[in-house]
């Protein structure tokens, strides 16, 4: 990196500015904005009690062209197998290595083969957990890390999801929330993918057509207690 | 890319004579611009936000230098690497070189304005390095050998079956022999080949959306889930930004985010919105092994200060050119350069000088949609108004505009002279074509005449006249 490079950018936005580097009340007023990050405007729609939010979140994501069930823990691996076979789909999926997934009972789905790990460009089904939903929009986030590749959101055709109705939220700013907490803000995840439907494109003719680069199918499990 | 906007009034004809391009531009009227009337009507709160995103914005401008260096220090902070272009060289310079470094044969590429800004493309391929297009509309263009036409619809003046004719000139050697006619089978096709391709892929090159100075994050938008792709399977990542893409923080991106979407195609959202900090972490199944970000300011930092400084602000929705008469009747080509429409008469001018492109922002009625409909707010009509006033300045106006501007200023000048002339150009146009109700052709106004009649004023004279027979106030106000 060329120390001359970098200063003439600084330099000429400050002479642009007229002023040199950030001081006094504005610098800590940019500070405070850092570490205390104010909020917009409220979005209305998205301040629910939690029953209601998974109803908003429901409608949201179908709205854009995932499916929704729900299931309680005991019933997850029985939803995905039947959602396999509903789509005629193969009984064989990619998935998460994640204590979450691994307390289902796959066990007692002896037709369905299951590889953990990242996702290979033959894969047709994924399963993954999501870090958050958000209700205001029907989007899951998925947080990277080793219990969650990031392959697995976008490589294979399906993509099944199973969200804790616990982890849905109002909007994007109780997520950046979970986040830093999580995490710490200076040590977020390499890759937040907040994702709202299947992939889609409209570039040809300006007609939606699903399943771009992504995957065709996004199905979410919503789990309850 | 190389500028044709010095030949705007002959591209312009060229367009307005393409059935094709006519054709795909008809649609245009009814897609995005409608779809964003709803999208606006579904959240009440959308008027509010568009205020707090022009706020937003405003705030990191004045203080861009700050949330430039913040931004560093985090990116850094997590292994990754910020390097400073204050030229398009100088960011084809570093990006050639990086992708050297790893011995690239090809980088799969997620669309990126910035990245048609710097001609990154003819760089990479004149150095033995393949720029592969990920987003169906790029890609499509990409095989075309044409440049965009518009900044999130790259392809939006191409019809099906000319993308059908294009896939199987193309695809024809990888084995697709048969001409599709269905939209969904040629999604389908373009997703086959260019799997293969991200799977080979050694750098991954995507634009940014937003930089989040608060986290180090670099924040992008698609629907494709391309950019995602490019951002995971190669083993380097690199973002190409320019100075302005920085906001402060998470919360900021996420008013940003309730706009962008929304004044872009009519989403609630984007089916991806995706942050990126740093390279994969040491317990991370996959990801890049490498981050990097180009910041690129190419003549951004010179407007800040200045009354032009509110184009800036543009977070590239594309909702100006979709609601744009002109842009709407010659589509995105015409313009000559990288960005289209309203937005692109004001930057193209900036970025590459008022007497290549000083042309553009003189096609505008001034009707003021782009403005009502930008998301951040900017004033487009007045930024053009500026451009035309330094192109008057500079006499880069032709000699027969400067003469008439010349005999009109003199004559609005003189009051009474000006009644005198008006009434007697009101009386001889009524005389000679009040039997039709228009001219088909008249002289000095064939431009006007060529494409439409010029109606024959109605009975009464002029507005001077009619007013003061009806008793108007005579004295200003």
């Amino acid at each position: 990196m060329s120390p001359t490079a970098r200063s003439q950018i600084l330099d000429g936005i400050r002479r642009s500015l007229h002023r040199g580097e950030l001081s006094g009340a504005a610098r800590q007023a940019a500070e405070a904005r850092l570490g205390a990050p104010p909020r917009g405007p409220a979005v209305a729609r998205g301040q629910l009690p939690p029953a209601e939010r998974t109803v908003l979140f429901r409608q949201w994501a179908e709205f854009n062209n995932a499916t929704v069930v729900r299931a309680a823990p005991s019933e997850v691996a029985a939803e995905v197998a039947a959602y396999l076979a509903r789509n005629n789909l193969p009984a064989e999926a990619a998935m998460a290595p994640s204590p979450q997934l691994d307390a289902y009972d796959w066990a007692g789905q002896p037709m369905l083969s299951l590889r953990r790990g990242a996702a290979r460009g033959s894969d047709h089904v994924s399963i993954t957990g999501a870090f958050a939903g958000i209700a205001e929009t029907g989007t899951l986030v998925m947080a990277s890390g080793p219990d969650h590749p990031v392959s697995l959101n976008l490589l294979p055709d399906t993509h099944i999801v199973v969200l804790r109705e616990a982890d849905i939220v109002g909007g994007y700013e109780e997520v950046w929330a979970k986040l830093r907490q999580r995490y710490g803000k200076d040590r977020m995840p390499r890759t937040v993918n907040t994702i709202t439907g299947p992939s889609r494109t409209g570039d040809i003719e300006q007609a939606i057509e699903l399943g771009a680069h992504g995957p065709r199918r996004l199905h979410i499990v919503i789990v309850g207690e | 890319m190389q500028s044709t906007a010095h030949d705007f009034k002959h591209n312009v004809d060229d367009a307005l004579a393409d059935p094709n391009l006519q054709d795909s531009l008809s649609k245009l009227k009814v897609g995005f611009s409608e779809r964003r009337r709803q999208a606006a009507e579904r959240l009440p709160e959308f008027e509010a936000l568009r205020d707090a995103a022009r706020d937003i914005k405003n705030h990191a401008l004045a203080n861009l230098d700050f949330y430039l260096e913040e931004f560093e220090r985090k990116v850094a902070g997590l292994g990754g690497h910020v390097h400073w272009a204050p030229t398009a060289a100088d960011a084809r310079r570093i990006i050639a070189d990086l992708c050297r470094s790893v011995g690239a044969k090809t980088v799969a590429k997620s669309k990126s304005m910035v990245s048609e800004e710097i001609a990154l493309n003819d760089h990479l391929e004149a150095l033995g390095i393949a720029p592969i297009e990920t987003d169906l509309g790029e890609y499509i263009i990409q095989l075309r050998h044409e440049p965009p036409s518009h900044i999130i619809a790259p392809a939006v003046h191409l019809t099906k079956d000319q993308v059908a004719d294009t896939f199987l000139e193309h695809h024809r050697a990888l084995g697709f022999t048969k001409r599709l006619t269905e939209r969904n089978d040629l999604v389908a096709e373009a997703r086959h080949v260019l799997r293969e391709k991200f799977l080979k892929a050694d750098v991954g090159l995507t634009g940014a959306n937003f930089l989040v100075a608060e986290t180090g994050s670099s924040m992008l938008v698609t629907n494709e889930g391309n950019a995602d792709l490019s951002n995971t399977l190669p083993r380097m990542h690199i973002v190409l930004a320019s100075i302005e893409k920085v906001i402060p923080t998470l919360e900021d991106a996420a008013v940003l985010l309730r706009v962008l979407a929304r004044s872009a195609t009519g989403q609630e959202s984007s089916s991806y919105t995706t942050l990126n900090t740093g390279p994969k972490r040491p317990d991370d199944l996959d990801g890049p092994s490498q981050y990097h970000v180009v910041i690129l300011d190419n003549g951004r930092s010179s407007v800040l200060g200045t009354k032009m400084q509110d184009m800036l602000r543009c977070i590239r929705c594309g909702a100006c050119m979709n609601h744009c008469p002109v842009y709407g009747a010659i589509g995105g080509h015409a313009y000559g350069w990288v960005y289209p429409g309203p937005i692109g008469a004001v930057l193209t001018p900036q970025l590459i000088g008022v007497e290549e492109a000083g042309n553009l922002p003189n096609a505008s009625t001034f009707c003021g949609r782009c403005e009502s409909v930008c998301p951040v707010r900017i004033p487009l009509p007045n930024l053009m108004r500026h451009w035309r006033e330094r192109e008057f300045e500079r006499h880069l106006t032709p000699r027969a505009v400067r003469q008439g501007l010349a005999l009109w200023s003199f004559a609005a000048r003189r009051p009474k002279l000006y009644r005198r002339l008006s009434g007697l150009a009101n009386r001889l146009l009524a005389l000679f074509g009040r039997a039709h109700g228009h001219y088909r052709t008249l002289p000095l106004a064939g431009g006007w005449t060529r494409f439409r009649d010029l109606p024959a004023p109605p009975a009464g004279g002029t507005f001077h006249a009619q007013w003061a027979r009806h008793g108007g106030a005579r004295t200003r106000p």
